[in-house]
């Protein structure tokens, strides 16, 4: 059972107290320059949209089988048992694949950085773990970003949908995205209007599998390879062998003759 | 020695004094500041040319001895010594490279450690650093016939199938895997280069690549040390490159006509037009003309042939990395100037490292005559080796 988040754009007034809290949380700079920032960035965790007076907030999926973790050549990322995809800033080399590699594009960089980080959202995993809900979770007035138990938001995100089905759009979007992902969305309006990826690009396999079958094949590709390689080298030199030992036997047998 | 100071070696100068002055920019103000990577881009030229095609243009090692020590081929033999050094200075400039694009080089050695066995770029990693030292042995006889120390020689030597084995294991592997790191992002890269067979197309170009580089870079050393080309060698390499087209061609066909792509390909759009210049200089051009037999028999048309689908390869690798990328994006990326110079000193090291390797090394068979008959200098020209490569590399 893992822990997710549920956020429900038509619950949303826009107030950016989710921004503010999660700039406390992991002690990022926050002011009314970075309040009025519309994009996610290194400093930047979560951000909450306006479109024509729609609302949606921006923040890393957590997916529950997640690209980024499964392209960190040292291991960087981790998903808990919790629930959250959390990074491990000793590790990381700096190779950015993680950021190529997601799909939701949440995974941000110091640019300007001699030491630069990767920085996505890391739903607070210590609290979690403590028990305690996500610090945006916590100090949302209206109850649009919601924490819980995956499978019980789920079933309160279904209910939602069906009494009042004219409010929101009949898709909860992160329910079987890549595989499904420990944040969940509700909305009047498509998601593509926020820049979220469209649902049927996505499709529902984890983007670890597409690489999974590849590299499974590694291990029995390295022996076999090997020994079709050692094969060929044995028979094209033993060709070689035999023509030098057949010459050696023509020169020996006029002597033998000769004898 | 002599020091004529002629335009390409003042436009090699300045590329390595310009490509220091942005290393300088890179370490002291970070990589936001050298380059245009963005968190849109986190992937720029360092790792679509430097690394991607660097690791494709050094493919001649594995294919070359593969031919002579594997196959047994021998008369391709004149051309082994000098595409090993191509490959292992490939492949250490490929690392160079990402001391620069890796946002913490100075844990490169966490590879080591914490070893994440389902990523493909910890895979592609492991592959390099190994095959990097495959080829360091592969490429030792020349130091050590030079230095005459006659144990070593005949222990590498010993060793030596056994080395090839291992780097034409090493190279399938990661040669194919660097394809497969684009796997993860079916939404992400366009469906003209995204495609299930990634891994097989980086292969197949990996070796068409190396055999095109081996038959460049004979011709330009010809031309620049002056030395007796082996024409039979190349003529004969010029054919097999020519089947090795055929079959990439075929392949990725077959992958457009599978997905069905080919109506959008014919629509011109802004990755179609990128798409048909990479397919006419990697195959249309290069096939149409080592399909002539003239042309495939003489030292011209073979360089050129060669030299355009080396062209064609690159832009492919260019259009994986970036063009694929710009419609999910939704802006296009040019790299900064900086950028640009880093990766064009990196060149200029590798042929100014050749030019000096071919100077003091018995690296084409002439000079290991030469070695055994009286002083180096005999062939080693009076230019300074570098710029008279880089003379040539603007051609």
């Amino acid at each position: 059972m893992s822990k997710a988040l549920l956020y429900d754009a038509t619950m949303c007034i826009g107030c950016k107290q989710c921004e503010v809290a999660c700039a406390q949380q992991n002690k990022l700079p926050y002011s009314d320059e970075v309040a009025a920032e519309s994009v996610q960035s290194e400093h930047k965790y979560t951000v909450v949209l306006t479109r024509q007076e729609k609302f949606m907030r921006r923040l890393c999926m957590h997916c529950e089988h997640p690209a980024c973790a499964s392209v960190c050549p040292v291991g960087a990322f981790h998903k808990t048992a919790e629930g959250p995809v959390v990074y491990d800033v000793w590790k990381c080399i700096g190779c950015r694949y993680c950021m190529v590699a997601c799909a939701f594009a949440q995974p941000k960089y110091e640019w300007q950085s001699l030491n630069p980080r990767v920085r996505k959202c890391i739903m607070c995993p210590d609290r979690v773990k403590a028990g305690q809900q996500t610090a945006c979770a916590e100090i949302c007035p209206t109850g649009a970003t919601k924490f819980g138990e995956r499978d019980d938001l789920i079933k309160e995100a279904e209910s939602r949908i069906q009494q009042s089905p004219s409010n929101y759009i009949p898709h909860i979007y992160g329910l079987t995205e890549v595989g499904g992902t420990n944040v969940l969305l509700l909305s009047s309006v498509p998601f593509e209007a926020f820049g979220y990826p469209k649902s049927d690009k996505l499709g529902e396999t984890p983007l670890p599998e597409y690489t999974g079958r590849v590299m499974s094949k590694i291990p029995d590709f390295i022996p076999l390879w090997s020994l079709v390689l050692g094969g060929v080298y044995w028979i094209t030199h033993r060709r070689e062998d035999v023509a030098a030992a057949e010459a050696e036997e023509k020169k020996r047998q006029p002597k033998d003759g000769a004898r | 020695m002599n020091f004529k100071p002629t335009l390409w070696k003042l436009v090699f100068l300045v590329i390595i004094c310009l490509g220091i002055y942005s290393a300088y920019v890179r370490y002291a103000h970070g990589l936001g500041a050298v380059s245009n990577m963005s968190d849109q881009f986190p992937w720029g030229i360092w790792i679509g040319f430097d690394v991607l095609c660097g690791v494709m243009l050094a493919a001649g090692g594995f294919i070359v001895t593969g031919a002579v020590h594997l196959l047994n081929i021998e008369r391709l033999h004149s051309v082994v010594r000098p595409t090993v050094l191509t490959a292992f200075l490939g492949y250490c400039l490929v690392i160079v490279g990402l001391c620069f694009d890796l946002g913490r080089p100075w844990f490169i050695w966490h590879q080591l450690i914490y070893m994440n066995p389902h990523s493909v770029m910890f895979e592609v990693g492991f592959c390099v650093m190994f095959y990097t030292t495959v080829l360091f042995f592969e490429f030792l006889p020349n130091v050590l016939e030079r230095l005459h120390w006659k144990k070593p020689l005949r222990l590498v030597k010993g060793i030596m199938a056994g080395l090839v084995v291992a780097g034409i294991l090493l190279s399938t592997l990661h040669q194919s895997s660097l394809g497969a790191l684009y796997l993860i992002m079916p939404s992400k890269l366009h469906p003209f280069w995204y495609t299930p067979a990634l891994p097989f197309f980086f292969f197949g170009s990996a070796v068409a690549v190396g055999l095109a580089m081996t038959i460049f870079e004979s011709s330009l050393s010809s031309r620049a040390f002056g030395r007796q080309l082996e024409l039979p060698v190349l003529i004969e390499l010029g054919g097999v490159l020519l089947v090795v087209l055929w079959v990439n061609a075929l392949l990725r066909l077959e992958d457009f006509f599978h997905r069905d792509q080919i109506g959008n390909i014919l629509k011109p759009s802004y990755e179609a037009y990128f798409l048909w210049l990479e397919l006419t200089l990697a195959f249309v051009i290069p096939i149409t003309l080592l399909s002539f037999k003239k042309v495939r028999r003489s030292p011209n048309g073979l360089y050129l042939a060669s030299v355009i689908c080396l062209l064609g390869f690159v832009t492919n690798r260019l259009n994986v990395s970036v063009t694929g990328f710009e419609t999910w994006v939704g802006h296009h990326y040019l790299p900064k100037w900086t950028e640009f110079m880093i990766t064009l000193a990196i060149i200029a090291t590798g042929f100014a490292l050749f030019g000096l390797a071919v100077k003091y090394l018995p690296i084409f068979p002439a000079v290991e005559r030469a070695g055994v008959e009286g002083p180096v200098e005999v062939v080693a020209s009076k230019a300074i080796p570098a710029s008279v490569l880089v003379e040539h590399a603007g051609y």
